[in-house]
């Protein structure tokens, strides 16, 4: 091999021990001294930490002193360390991608725990990487400018408070939101845990920020349709859904839903249903932005083609003149940099747990419909009167009031094993509520555990306690209605105390499920759309579980909020700042660098087949025309921004015609050879 | 601590449990016994006081009805640790002498009902359309009759009304006849393990003795043995239901004189909450002309059991407080039913008992689906 080459190999082996991590199994000295009697092998040495500076430090020192020209860590991952042992080498001026990583850590130390075993793996490891090492190539790091412009999806706290964050430090945002007003989930919320701020009260200057900022294009009742391109260099498709409203002349005034024939008769999705709106509407009284739309299946003229005899209300009462029938869809296109993803969660589907009784009965609610029933906001103006007649009037107020606990979370029987994060303290939050307005009423908390973990989270629940909520250990297994009779409300929980092993018939007259979060129904079309990965759980996957955790494995996309998994506010809007800085440095910098161990294609091998195209996953190979003498052939074309190096169109080519650099057949054959499978 | 072999711990999964209490707060015997089969899975997980555990009389008050099975969060089967400790005492031989008398049927005569074999087929005297299978012969369906169904005077009729109604729909179907044996699901829940798999081998090899595409089983108690618990079954295993509902949909079965009756479809545990086939029976019933249907509000997962399974038609319970058929019948009578619709001869004959209890016979009988097609058509 050695023969072969156009240089004089001097390699440097650095063998880590990781404090004991790999140390305590491998017999590092031995594997040192072996490394130094390999071919082209110059220096050879051992180091606790290689990663830290002293490490470093030693790696930079033998390439100048010894002039090294290609270097061999054998520590952990190349996941984790690849990037930091690259800057090594490029500090010391030697080009980075002469490193080669052998993992003895995780692929070594950590699985075999027979000494010999491992040690005699680690040293063929290093072997194998000698093999390749003497091959690698020097590669150039390439770089692309950032468009200076962010896509948010979503207008919920998170994707709320990224467009501020990133509009405030002077870039262009499109912030785009499916539904007609921004605010999410948590416009919806009533008061917030631990602090008992109201939701509206610190969420609502924020909706009105991101309408007015100057930096921030808001598309409400807008969807991305299409995206393309790289990190740096997307262009997006967004389909701007009609409103049958023009939004220039809506002054907000209301007059048109006052006057819809279907005032009152359409169930309000903001309500969780459980309020009324017209077909024309805003959802609730502070949606921005303050336009009215028109729900094309409800409303009359656009379903049934007739309003009444004297044609539509709406039409007819609005001054402006603002209702358009004829209004269609307008797509938008935009060019961005980057990309914020934070299009939130669905609350935990009742359907899927029918011993609850949810469904047929109304005095047995979830989290949410309940957060509106106490909302000022809500159907009710916030007064927890439940059996209201369809005029919004008699009704009754409860007096016995159970909270259930991990209805859809901790539970393998609906398929969500996770923790949903917030249903312990949003259940002690309403009761408080309850107790709060309800001062006579007996309020029970049903649980199988109180996971109070946040900041002010167990004061929080103690003080809940002490205002007389009482908490019964055990997770009900079935809610039924008492009796048929008209009048009667009870509701029968079977439950045991399993404190005191009682099987229980507790009555109540209201019920709150305390139902937990999952992934968005339409999470797939994000997910076609980016190529994200999703974890076990169906939220979206971040790049490193501690290390990365707003990033994905698209560069330049980024997460924020229960989209990425269950939390309460405060961690999302963490989040969200997270997301919108990892924005920001791409933006800020001006220039993102790509992958240089990317696939290239030999084009006189190429047939042409296409293969490569199809097994792509990041869509970076396409078929162009090459004229051959005359003959226009289709050969494959890698553009080198998309690419990931991840070798997919190498393993589906038949004639070995693209090649992912640093793995190239002829530099892994060799490595391969040395492991004992000959190719 | 380590995991050992063989114990409760491993074999049940114990340490998966969360004490969350949904076993127990759903398990419909707790209104009238003292079970708490949460306790069980939580003290269990002790090698050294299996034995006091496996004395309280209350383990033998499990109907193995599966509803703490289909409540918990973690996959876990908690009245399955009854059965393990059922079967600390049946193989001591100290179990209920009733239940005792039963299992020894079950290995002399094949049935648990103390009946010869040989007169297993008696329900067919005078019916038409009866095969016996030979060895090696050839048919769509072989029909598995069930013990119950065979021998009971009250439940025989209904085998004769499935045999016309598969004929009438041209099923190449045929029987095992004399030879047939107890599906073992009863051995098992009475703690007899080693019965269940001596049936388990012998059916087996009874049902490979025949060019059969499809085994079709009356009873959900044996429907769930083949389909389930057996080890080395291929063949595809159907209830009844299953097979009307398709013969049915697929235009095969006509059903023409009305059946003026309103019913409610109480789910057999073993049909419904164990092997979830909720519809088909539903979707029977509401082809038969005249029959108009009601729904328990505690139906399909949340049905209550009428206490006929997990060996209880051998064991009695020391409870003297109002059996769950009876609630189930009291249920019924609410919604102003005329019918209890079943399709399980266990739970046939427990509604029987708990309508009689009641004082209902004027007002409501119970019937089989099987009946009730029997007169549509």
């Amino acid at each position: 091999m050695e023969e072969n080459l156009n240089y004089k190999p001097k390699i440097g082996v650095y063998v880590c021990h990781c404090g004991i991590n790999i140390g305590s199994v491998v017999d590092v000295p031995a594997v040192v001294e072996f490394a130094s009697k390999l071919p082209g092998v110059a220096v050879s040495r051992e180091y606790t930490y290689m990663c830290s500076d002293p490490g470093q430090n030693l790696i930079k020192e033998d390439i100048k002193n010894e002039n090294l020209n290609r270097v061999i860590v054998a520590s952990c991952s190349p996941r984790m360390h690849e990037p930091t042992f690259r800057k090594t080498l490029k500090e010391a001026g030697l080009n980075p991608y002469f490193l080669e990583m052998a993992n003895i850590r995780e692929q070594v130390s950590w699985v075999h725990p027979d000494r010999d075993e491992a040690t005699a793996k680690a040293s063929k490891l290093i072997e194998a990487a000698v093999a390749k090492a003497l091959l690698l190539e020097a590669l150039e790091e390439k770089e692309v400018d950032v468009i200076p412009s962010c896509l948010v999806i979503g207008a919920g706290i998170a994707g709320i408070q990224a467009s501020l964050d990133i509009a405030d430090a002077g870039f262009k945002v499109y912030l785009v939101e499916k539904t007609p007003s921004v605010g999410g989930h948590m416009a919806q919320l009533d008061k917030t845990f631990p602090t008992l701020d109201c939701s509206a009260c610190i969420l609502t200057p924020k909706m009105v920020d991101v309408a007015n900022h100057p930096n921030i294009e808001l598309m409400t009742y807008s969807q991305l349709e299409e995206i393309s391109g790289y990190v740096g260099n997307f262009k997006a498709k967004i389909r701007k859904k009609a409103r049958y409203v023009d939004f220039h002349k809506c002054t907000g005034c209301g007059v048109c839903a006052e006057n819809c024939r279907l005032a009152g008769r359409v169930p309000n999705e903001f309500d969780e249903l459980i309020g009324m709106r017209g077909a024309i509407y805003l959802p609730f009284p502070q949606a921005v932005p303050a336009k009215y739309t028109i729900d094309p299946k409800r409303c009359l003229q656009l379903s049934k083609g007739k309003c009444g005899k004297e044609g539509p209300a709406c039409v007819a009462v609005c001054g402006p003149g603002a209702v358009n029938f004829e209004q269609e869809d307008e797509m938008v296109e935009i060019e961005i940099g980057t990309v914020i993803v934070a299009s939130g969660y669905d609350v935990f589907p009742m359907e899927k747990k029918p011993e609850y009784g949810w469904k047929e009965n109304e005095n047995v609610l979830t989290g949410l419909e309940f957060e509106r029933l106490v909302s000022a906001s809500g159907p009710t103006g916030g007064k927890p009167i439940l059996g209201r007649d369809k005029k919004g009037e008699g009704g009754y107020e409860p007096k016995k009031v159970a909270f259930i606990h991990c209805v859809g979370s901790r539970d393998k029987s609906v398929g969500n094993e996770y923790c949903s994060r917030v249903c312990c303290m949003y259940l002690a939050k309403q009761a408080h509520l309850i107790r709060d307005k309800l001062p006579d009423a007996e309020i029970n908390v049903f649980y199988m555990d109180v996971r109070a973990f946040g900041k002010g989270f167990e004061e929080f629940y103690d003080r809940v306690r002490r205002e007389g909520v009482r908490y019964v250990r055990g997770n009900p297994s079935e809610i039924y209605k008492k009796s048929g009779e008209e009048g009667d409300h009870t509701m029968v929980i079977k439950v045991e105390d399993t404190l005191t092993s009682t099987p229980l018939e507790y009555e109540a007259d209201l019920v709150v499920l305390g139902v937990g979060l999952e992934p968005r129904k339409d999470i797939r079309e994000i997910i076609d759309l980016f190529k994200l990965s999703q974890s076990t759980d169906g939220f979206f996957l971040e790049a490193h579980p501690k290390l990365r955790p707003v990033d994905t494995a698209s560069d330049g996309v980024f997460l924020a909020g229960c989209c990425q998994g269950p939390k309460d506010i405060p961690d999302t809007v963490a989040q969200a700042k997270g997301a919108a800085s990892s924005a920001l440095i791409l933006m800020a910098y001006g220039k993102v660098k790509v992958e240089a161990q990317v696939s290239v294609v030999s084009p006189d091998e190429c047939r042409g087949c296409g293969f490569c195209v199809e097994v792509c996953p990041f869509g970076a190979i396409e078929l162009v025309d090459e004229n051959r003498m005359g003959n226009i052939v289709k050969v494959a074309f890698v553009n080198e921004a998309l690419c990931k190096g991840c070798g997919s169109c190498a393993a589906a080519c038949l004639s070995g015609a693209i090649q992912p650099r640093s793995f190239k057949d002829e530099q892994i054959l060799p490595q391969i050879a040395v492991l004992g499978v000959r190719p | 601590m380590s995991i050992e072999e063989g114990t409760f711990v491993q074999k049940y999964d114990l340490l998966g449990c969360i004490q969350c209490g949904r076993c127990t707060g759903g398990c419909p015997v707790t209104v009238r016994t003292p079970l708490n089969v949460r306790r069980f899975v939580y003290d269990t997980v002790d090698d050294d006081v299996l034995e006091e555990l496996s004395e309280k009389p209350e383990i033998w008050d499990c109907t193995t009805c599966n509803t703490c099975a289909i409540r918990c969060p973690k996959g876990l089967e908690p009245f399955e640790v009854l059965l393990g400790l059922r079967a600390m005492r049946a193989e001591e031989g100290n179990i209920e002498p009733t239940a005792i008398t039963a299992l020894e049927s079950m290995f002399n005569n094949g049935n648990p009902w103390g009946k010869p074999a040989a007169k297993r087929m008696d329900w067919a005297e005078g019916l038409d359309g009866v095969r016996i299978l030979e060895e090696g012969e050839k048919a769509d369906v072989l029909l598995h009759i069930c013990c119950t169904a065979a021998y009971d005077p009250k439940i025989q009729p209904f085998v004769g009304k499935l045999i016309t109604i598969l004929n009438a729909a041209g099923v190449d179907f045929g029987l095992i006849g004399e030879e047939e044996k107890h599906c073992g699901s009863e051995a098992r829940r009475l703690g007899e393990e080693g019965l269940f798999e001596y049936f388990d081998e012998e059916n087996t090899e009874l049902f490979g003795r025949y060019d059969v595409q499809r085994l079709v089983t009356l009873s959900p108690h044996c429907f769930n043995s083949f389909k389930n618990e057996y080890t080395n079954l291929s063949i595809p295993v159907l209830h009844y239901t299953q097979l009307i509902a398709e013969l049915i949909e697929d235009g095969k079965l006509e059903l023409s004189k009305e059946v003026a009756t309103k019913v409610v479809f109480h789910d057999p545990c073993y049909l419904g909450k164990k092997n979830l086939v909720f519809d088909e029976p539903r979707y029977i019933l509401s082809k038969i002309p005249g029959v108009e249907t009601t729904e328990f509000f505690r139906s399909k997962e949340r049905s209550l059991c009428c206490e006929g399974g997990g060996g209880k038609m051998w064991v009695e319970s020391e409870s003297k407080a109002p059996r769950l058929a009876e609630t189930r019948v009291a249920d019924a009578h609410d919604l102003g039913a005329q019918t209890i619709a079943v399709a399980c001869p266990f739970c046939w004959l427990t509604i029987e008992d708990a309508i009689k209890a009641k004082g209902y016979e004027e007002e409501m009988q119970v019937k089989d689906i099987l009946e009730l097609l029997g007169e549509a058509l």
